[in-house]
């Protein structure tokens, strides 16, 4: 690839300035400049970015010998708009409206790394309210249902099993119902924010969960009775993809990929946060190391995770009334939402309190709003246990009131490391089926 | 002592003749000197983080009379043992294994971090994955970080590690000069680290001598400059709505 060459400008026009394309590429043009000296039967494939089996922009540069893979390199940061270096120009609570967006298939998981790592760095993490972080626990365990629910489906389409991923969706439309009441949206909720929860739940929230969970309970079973012994399924699905425990530790992986292999790492059970030591759960696993595995692995979470959003109901039925947001006027995000006849804004109490009642109260909603809180300076990192695998946040402040560096650790990045493996010996056919295996949300792989 | 007037005391003696000559910040009373008790504050042995002036952001007009306040903010210092928790287990073989070996270890929120010299980076990495006793066999992330303050040590890495045999984490720092960003690399050692040593490049400019195929990762190949540094601009252009022109973020008036 080349600055100075426009391949759509027409002739006699010059270029202006550097010229970026996508095409070309330095991988590509090597691979197939190599190819043409071996002069051999095989063929090099550009897979991507804009192929709908891909999970988003995902390239892949494919070697392949009659149908047999030979090489596969992924090519990654079609998706790639910035959201780190944007992090640093807005306050630490408006992180989270960023963070959101990266793995936008499991938003909520985002905004826990990033507001866990933010607490810790504040010194705060023993003052969050327990409703808030039963909340918190409760749209992640939703939130990592709805996301398996995308993988499952996406992954059940992609080998022709379309009703899996109507169904799939089907599902996956109640949580995000339920997400919508909750957070007043179905995604990119910024909901989770430095210090608690935006807001509580609404007053029917409980009544709507155990619909959602009625729903499910009476739904989840399908996927296993279309798949689990669908003899396509299964000749699609099993041997295919195959990453054992070693590879998975040198590459990083973690998350479903690592559980097929037989290992029960989660982090919920292995470095607890948001209380998961107080549930009642099992970490499932699956001894074959492939696709099919991946897919138990992740079919069994899912029923794992409606145990645990069921005790979420429970507790927070008992805990109605409680505060969602730490009690430290100095950190808290003062506004308070209420339904107006316009729409969502500030609660009339609110509104009263700070205008009418307190000076203290009114210069605290202002200095937080306009310029945030102070973070003391230092780093941290929080991990935990998104539906892929290990997410983390790095964050870094200077004692400013925005983050001085934020960093995510997405697993899809690291997960997507490992397509050679995965691929490679195999048939071209079985790509689609292994990229889906691993679960990749280009969002959060470039962020 | 004459008596003075409500508010004299907030007002600048001296005739204004420079039109330039606006206010700066805390100039605007009399008695806003620098006062000896505020002298900056550091804990021995760590550089400031950053240095703060004011009780306002930097480069706002400050009537409030902090104006000439100065705080450092400090780095956390290093820590000596007992270090608490497995921490001690961790340094303890540590030591034991590289007896001579300079590392700075800090203590800060729960987590460990050890300041090894670039030099000796991959050895550091290759004990902590390959002894039985420490077994960091997971390297999660690798990421930069720029302190364009920090002068000799302008570009920082930091690799998070964690050993799944004991259940326990360690983050590993090193740094490297801006006028030298060299760095050895892990792949060797970690090659999960590959693609995060990649991006690391890609955005700050970090070369990782040894990795086996060091090319930009998220931007496009022929892109120019490293964009997270922090003299990168953030970009973006100013927009005219309704006649007022809004700058580009990164220029736009904002609290620090």
């Amino acid at each position: 690839m080349s600055q100075t060459t426009d391949f759509y400008a027409g002739s006699g026009e010059t270029a202006e300035g550097a010229v970026y394309t996508a095409m070309g590429g330095g991988d590509f043009t090597s691979i197939a400049a190599e190819q043409a000296a071996r002069q051999d039967e095989t063929l090099v494939i550009n897979m991507g970015p804009q192929h709908p089996s891909t999970h988003g922009v995902l390239r892949l540069m494919v070697e392949c010998d009659g149908e047999t893979v030979v090489s596969i390199r992924p090519g990654i940061g079609f998706l790639h708009t910035g959201i780190e270096k944007n992090m640093e120009y807005r306050n630490w609570t408006q992180g989270t409206t960023f963070v959101t967006r990266m793995d936008y298939v499991a938003p909520i998981f985002n905004e826990a790394a990033y507001c866990l790592s933010v607490e810790r760095l504040l010194g705060i993490e023993d003052q969050i309210p327990q409703r808030a972080t039963d909340i918190r626990v409760l749209m992640m365990e939703l939130c990592r249902i709805a996301s398996h629910l995308v993988a499952i489906g996406t992954g059940g389409m992609e080998i022709g099993a379309l009703t899996v991923m109507t169904i799939g969706f089907r599902e996956r439309e109640v949580i995000l119902d339920f997400f919508e009441a909750v957070t007043g949206l179905r995604m990119n909720h910024a909901y989770i924010r430095p210090g608690g929860v935006a807001n509580d739940l609404p007053e029917n929230a409980i009544s709507q969960l155990r619909d959602v969970i009625g729903w499910l309970e009476k739904h989840l079973p399908e996927y296993a009775d279309f798949c689990n012994e669908n003899p396509i399924f299964k000749g699609r699905m099993c041997g295919i993809g195959y990453q054992d425990l070693t590879a998975c530790f040198a590459l990083g992986v973690t998350g479903p990929m690592l559980r097929s292999t037989g290992y029960a790492w989660d982090l919920r059970k292995q470095q607890p946060y948001c209380g998961y030591e107080t549930y009642d759960f099992d970490v499932p696993t699956w001894d074959t190391s492939d696709s099919y595995g991946r897919f138990r692995v992740r079919l069994a979470e899912m029923w794992e995770s409606l145990k645990i959003v069921k005790q979420c109901t429970d507790r927070l039925e008992a805990s109605t009334g409680e505060p969602v947001m730490v009690d430290d006027p100095k950190i808290a995000w003062p506004a308070q939402l209420a339904l107006g006849p316009d729409g969502q804004g500030n609660s009339h109490e609110h509104i009263k309190h700070i205008m009418g009642e307190s000076m203290e109260a009114l210069i605290h909603h202002f200095k937080l709003v306009t310029e945030g809180f102070r973070v003391p300076a230092g780093q941290a990192y929080v991990p935990i246990e998104s539906p892929k695998g290990e997410l983390g946040c790095h964050v870094v402040s200077d004692g400013g009131t925005r983050p001085y560096r934020a960093h995510m650790r997405d697993p899809g990045f690291n997960h997507l490391q490992s397509v050679p493996i995965l691929c490679e010996g195999g048939m071209l056919a079985d790509i689609v089926v292994a990229i889906g295996s691993i679960d990749p949300v280009m969002g959060g792989v470039d962020r | 002592m004459t008596e003075k007037i409500p508010g004299e005391e907030k007002t600048i003696k001296a005739p204004v003749t420079d039109p330039e000559a606006s206010p700066k910040a805390g100039l605007e009373r009399e008695d806003a000197q620098p006062d000896p008790e505020l002298s900056p504050v550091t804990e021995q042995g760590s550089k400031p983080v950053a240095v703060r002036r004011g009780m306002w952001s930097d480069g706002t007009g400050d009537t409030s009379g902090f104006g000439r306040i100065v705080r450092e903010l400090p780095a956390p210092a290093a820590a000596r043992p007992p270090l608490g928790s497995y921490f001690d287990a961790i340094h303890d073989r540590f030591v034991a294994l590289h007896p001579a070996m300079q590392v700075k270890v800090v203590v800060d929120r729960g987590e460990l971090t050890f300041h090894v010299a670039r030099q000796h980076l991959v050895e550091v990495m290759r004990t902590l994955r390959d002894d039985p006793f420490l077994r960091f066999e997971f390297c999660a992330s690798v990421s930069g970080v720029h302190y364009p303050s920090e002068q000799g040590a302008e570009l920082h890495v930091v690799y998070h590690l964690g050993s799944m045999t004991h259940n326990r984490r360690l983050r590993v720092e090193t740094s490297c000069p801006d006028a030298d960003p060299h760095v050895p690399s892990v792949v060797a050692v970690y090659p999960a680290a590959d693609w995060h040593e990649r991006e690391t490049w890609d955005m700050f400019g970090v070369v990782f001598d040894g990795h086996p195929h060091l090319t930009r990762i998220l931007m496009p190949d022929d892109w120019a400059g490293h964009p997270q540094r922090k003299d990168y601009p953030l970009g973006g252009i100013a927009v005219e709505y309704k006649g007022a022109e809004v700058p580009p973020p990164d220029e736009r008036r904002s609290y620090r």
